[in-house]
């Protein structure tokens, strides 16, 4: 060990060189010295967005005990480089120890580029960054308040959407003239945008910050913008671009590039004998990168001379980026904005779906240059280890697979394209460990070659890639059961097990958790019909549930009653109101159809209950993974161009299968006539008149992933109708997984919709007489949870506030007033603190 | 430190917890199926709510349970700890059961 490798900056890039250099270098030939100037050890910082939503910094840390216990690897957290001295071979760290290297390696990454506005610099004012910065952040924001992301790039739609899940309503602000402007082009921008903003972000584009302003004590308190948009806020995140960390050069007499960054060669030779420069600090001929793939390129081409691997070189970096945004996909692959020499672009746009797709190719459109998708990037993973080669399929069928058979998959990649551009794993590498039988599933993928860990695009073609080798992957529902919720609904089906801690005993481990227990709940009720909050059965259900209703931020209940089709008399609508009015509700009329009564707390729900069953009404069950509301337009009664009379069909609907427990919420419309009022096609199942009676639409949901509802059955009548739909619901009920709506229940076969008609329409498995039996027992076994609450005092003793003050309201409950209605106001009590905690549980009874 | 009696033994389910207001704190109360009583705080330092008392009680890996019924994080009812991040946690209340009656302390 006579030889002492120094590496500065213990980030993602410098983590991997000294992985690289420990994997080679089996002579024993270095010694290895990390200065890391951040306290904790190398984390991904790629998935450092996760760690607001719950994942910690142990499960982001890249650095594992084995190389902690390396006796070759000396890492010192916490310890800075402050002086390179290349003349004496030495590095002074910021603890004031000199440190003599034999060869030096910078990893110093980038810092955020905060822009020169006056007062940016003041406490509330943020970057996005480090774990540090990130828990600054969670501990300012303030949920119900704006907070504003300076920067409308992949950093800063990430940091916006960080802050809307911390409870803030996000502002973007971005000077380009749309999102993103590095990656998409004007056409894709638009539709961005507008994603974004259904996500629940604001945008502004085209303007900047021109002023901060700030309080009497000296914190931000709002922004204008050079727009004249003038915002109030506390929190002002920065995500402007990055520069890199190159403060060490000038000092120590190292060239840097045009733009800042270590100038080094394609070899990652600084201009001074034995130093290195590698990650985002590196300026190959000039141009840093901005992302982790090429560096992670760069610390093996290093990591190669160091072990004797010869001339190693930079080959220049794969700049596709993919948004990690839910809800929002974006990607950018290769020449995206089509300026190679002669380039061709084909585009799709549809703005009614939102979505946007591009593809580059060259001069005789037959080699694929690059792209972008927006709103769908589903092919992104096939698409992306394509640049460069020959298409495969016409640009269509590369865009939309499937639009014909045969459509392009995991088997048009040819086996070196790369799947993972992260870490560089070809599809060989990924089949090589399936077959060889190292990997059974993406985990197990992960751990072997590394594919998927790093900003997890791949991670759906691995998948596809595992089901192309016919392995299984796992559908335990959680660490307690190891079978999925279709197959305990068989299993409770077949055993005639009725309760969770037998079902448990028998067939899981454990005592089970907030997963398992209300999907348990829901198969039981789904066989049983007993009522819900019926002894061990109350303990399973969620919140909502168990309360029959849905819990608001400040742990106070809604209230929805059933209004079926959307039909109610004027004598109703004034109970709802009285009933608001005296228990100070707040109200609003929902998406669906009816109105609901927010602010109510837990002890008051009974008495509430109490007068809207006696004027009539009956649980909504809003709470419920249930039916919700069958929506309809007015139809033949009223409309001058209906055909059916779709309230009357869509109240016997919603009567018939109200209080259907399911693997998910089930939402339903009656339309009157094709132009569709109702929007009946955005639902589970949707229901729309023609001349000769109705056509049945299934798998349609908004949230999160809209989908419009397919053609199942056409020109039904009556009694056809509410057949197909019996048997429909019931398979759904029975072999849907938990969360899985319609839609995603359909796509899981094989056959898709095709396979659901014929079973349910056609009876090819004939079931279809045991479907519409189950169904009717449903119907028959039908009652009010509610008014079944009110008539049973066990149940009723478990809606108090306090065990020993059943009526006291909770102290932290308190609303403020707006627009002459309650508003829930925050209040963060202080946490008391005792002086031993811990768990004293000690018998003393006599 | 001083015992606060809450309530009669038998008001308190297993696996369904309860709120408590003792000497005006909010206090969540649990049976385990094993009956092991444990009492932490009521307040959900995700959301500032009084909702844990709401939760589901289950296990992780052995370890007693609930999950917060607002975003679902999930809490040690030994340590208060929340095990889905680390940084934050409940506090947690010697707890006793004497002569029938349930007793929590607090200084
Ligand atoms: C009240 C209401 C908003 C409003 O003021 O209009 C609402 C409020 C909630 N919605 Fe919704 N949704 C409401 C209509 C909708 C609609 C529109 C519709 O039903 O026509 C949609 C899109 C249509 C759809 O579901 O396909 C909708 C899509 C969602 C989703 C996303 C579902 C998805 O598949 O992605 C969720 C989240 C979930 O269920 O997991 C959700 C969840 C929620 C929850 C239950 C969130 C929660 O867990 O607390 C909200 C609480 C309601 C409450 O406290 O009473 N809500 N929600 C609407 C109640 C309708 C009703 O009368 O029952
Ligand atoms: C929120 C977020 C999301 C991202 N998403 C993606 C993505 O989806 N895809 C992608 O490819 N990239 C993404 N990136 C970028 C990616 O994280 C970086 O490209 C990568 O971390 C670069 O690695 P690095 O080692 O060069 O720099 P860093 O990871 O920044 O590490 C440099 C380290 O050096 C330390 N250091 C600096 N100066 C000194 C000194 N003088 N002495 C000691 N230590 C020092 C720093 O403190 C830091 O710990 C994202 C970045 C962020 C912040
Ligand atoms: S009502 Fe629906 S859309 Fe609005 S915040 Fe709640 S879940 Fe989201
Ligand atoms: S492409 Fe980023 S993890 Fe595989």
């Amino acid at each position: 060990m006579s030889n002492t490798l120094v590496v500065i900056g213990h980030g993602m890039v410098g983590h991997r060189l000294v992985e690289e250099v420990r994997e080679r270098d089996h002579a024993g030939h270095w010694r290895i010295v990390v200065l890391g100037e951040e306290p904790s050890p190398a984390y991904d910082r790629v998935g450092l967005s996760t760690y607001l939503k719950g994942t910690t910094a142990e499960e982001l840390s890249l650095t594992g005990a084995e190389v902690r216990a390396d006796p070759r690897v000396s890492l010192r957290t916490g310890v800075g480089a402050a002086r390179v001295n290349p003349n004496e071979a030495t590095v002074l760290t910021t603890e004031g120890e000199t440190l003599h290297y034999d060869a030096l390696v910078l990893a110093t990454g980038s810092r955020p580029f905060v822009p020169p506005v006056r007062g940016s610099d003041l406490p509330g004012c943020h970057v996005y960054r480090t774990l540090e910065d990130l828990d600054g952040i969670r501990a300012a924001a303030e949920p119900g308040t704006n907070g504003v992301v300076v920067g409308g790039g992949l950093l800063g739609l990430e940091a916006a959407d960080a802050l809307r899940g911390l409870g803030m309503h996000a502002h973007v602000v971005e000077v380009a003239p749309r999102l993103m402007p590095v990656q998409v082009d004007e056409g894709g921008g638009a539709v961005l945008a507008r994603l974004v903003e259904e996500l629940g972000l604001r945008v502004h584009t085209g303007t900047a910050v021109e002023s901060v302003w700030r309080n009497e004590r000296g914190v931000v308190s709002g922004v204008s913008l050079t727009d004249g948009t003038a915002i109030d806020t506390g929190m002002l995140v920065f995500s402007a671009g990055i520069r890199p960390r190159d403060e060490l050069a000038g000092p120590a007499g190292i060239e840097v590039g045009e733009r800042g960054g270590f100038l080094v060669d394609p070899s990652c030779r600084t201009s001074q004998a034995g130093i290195w420069a590698v990650g985002e600090c590196a300026a190959v001929r000039g141009r840093c990168h901005g992302l982790v793939a090429p560096g992670y390129q760069m610390a093996t081409v290093v990591a190669e001379q160091l072990t004797g691997g010869g001339e190693a070189e930079f080959e220049g970096a794969d700049s596709a980026t993919k948004l990690k945004l839910v809800g929002v996909d974006v990607a950018s692959f290769g020449d995206a904005h089509g300026t190679s020499e002669g380039a061709l672009e084909v585009t799709y746009a549809n703005n009614a779906a939102g979505t946007y797709a591009k593809l580059v190719l060259d001069d005789d459109a037959s080699t694929l240059l690059g792209g972008v998708l927006v709103g769908d990037a589903s092919t992104y993973t096939t698409l992306r280890p394509l640049v460069g080669r020959p298409l495969p399929a016409a640009p269509e069928e590369l865009l939309f697979p499937g639009s014909s058979p045969g459509g392009v998959g995991a088997g048009a990649l040819p086996g070196e394209a790369t799947v993972c551009s992260c870490h560089n794993v070809s599809k060989n590498d990924i089949t090589a460990a399936i077959s060889a039988g190292s990997a059974e599933d993406v985990a197990g993928l992960k751990a072997c070659t590394k594919a998927g860990t790093g900003c997890g695009s791949c991670v759906p073609m691995l998948k596809t890639l595992l089901d192309e080798a016919g392995v299984v992957t796992s559908n335990a529902l959680c660490e307690h059961f190891p079978q999925s919720r279709s197959e305990l609904f068989e299993i409770v089906r077949a055993t005639g097990i009725g309760s969770f801690s037998e079902l448990i005993s028998r067939y899981g481990t454990g005592r089970g958790c907030d997963i398992c227990k209300p999907a348990v709940a829901s198969v039981l009720a789904g066989l049983s019909g007993s009522h819900i909050l019926e002894e061990e059965q109350a303990t399973l259900q969620d919140t909502n549930d168990r309360f029959l209703a849905n819990m608001q931020r400040n742990g106070t209940y809604s209230v929805v009653p059933r209004v079926p089709g959307g039909e109610i008399t004027p004598q109703k609508l004034i109970v709802l109101g009285e009933v608001a009015e005296e228990f100070g509700l707040y109200t609003k009329i929902t998406g669906g159809q009816r109105v609901d009564m927010f602010g109510a707390r837990v002890e008051q729900l009974p008495e509430i209950w109490r007068r809207l069953v006696e004027a009539g009404f009956e649980s909504g069950h809003a709470y419920g993974k249930a039916l919700r509301t069958v929506k309809s337009c007015v139809g033949t009664d009223w409309c001058r161009f209906g055909v059916q009379d779709s309230v009357s069909m869509a109240i016997r609907l919603e009567l018939r299968y109200r209080g259907l427990r399911a693997p998910h919420k089930i939402k339903a419309g009656v339309s009157g006539c094709a132009r569709e009022c109702a929007e009946a096609r955005s639902k589970d199942f949707g229901v729309i008149a023609t001349e000769r009676g109705w056509n049945l639409y299934v798998g349609g949901n908004g949230g999160f992933s809209p989908r419009h509802a397919e053609l199942l059955a056409s020109d039904l009548d009556d009694e056809e109708l509410i057949r197909i739909l019996d048997r429909f619901l019931m398979f759904y009920v029975r072999t849907a997984e938990r969360l899985q709506r319609t839609a995603g229940w359909i796509e899981s076969f094989e056959h898709g919709l095709d396979h659901v008609r014929e079973v349910v329409v056609r009876d090819s498995l004939g079931i279809a007489a045991d479907l519409e039996e189950a169904m009717s027992r449903h119907i028959s076994d039908y009652t009010d949870e509610w008014a079944a609450v009110l008539r049973d005092p066990d149940k009723l003793s478990r809606f108090v506030s306090f065990v020993n003050a059943p009526q006291a309201p909770d102290p932290t409950i308190e609303f403020t007033e707006q627009r002459g209605q309650i508003r829930p106001a925050p209040v963060m009590l202080p946490v008391p603190t005792t002086e031993r905690s811990g768990l004293v549980s000690e018998e003393v009874s006599a | 430190m001083n015992w606060h009696r809450v309530c009669a033994d038998s008001a308190l389910p297993t696996d369904f917890g309860m709120a408590a207001l003792v000497a005006g704190h909010t206090v969540a109360l649990f049976r385990t199926a094993e009956d092991e009583l444990y009492a932490v705080g009521n307040v959900d330092p995700f959301s500032g709510a009084g909702v844990i008392s709401r939760g589901i009680v289950g296990d992780r890996a052995g370890e007693p349970t609930v999950a917060s019924p607002m975003h679902k994080q999930v809490f040690s009812l030994r340590s208060g700890e929340c095990l889905d991040e680390p940084t934050r946690r409940l506090p947690t209340y010697p707890v006793r059961r004497r002569e029938g009656v349930i007793e929590i302390g607090l200084s």
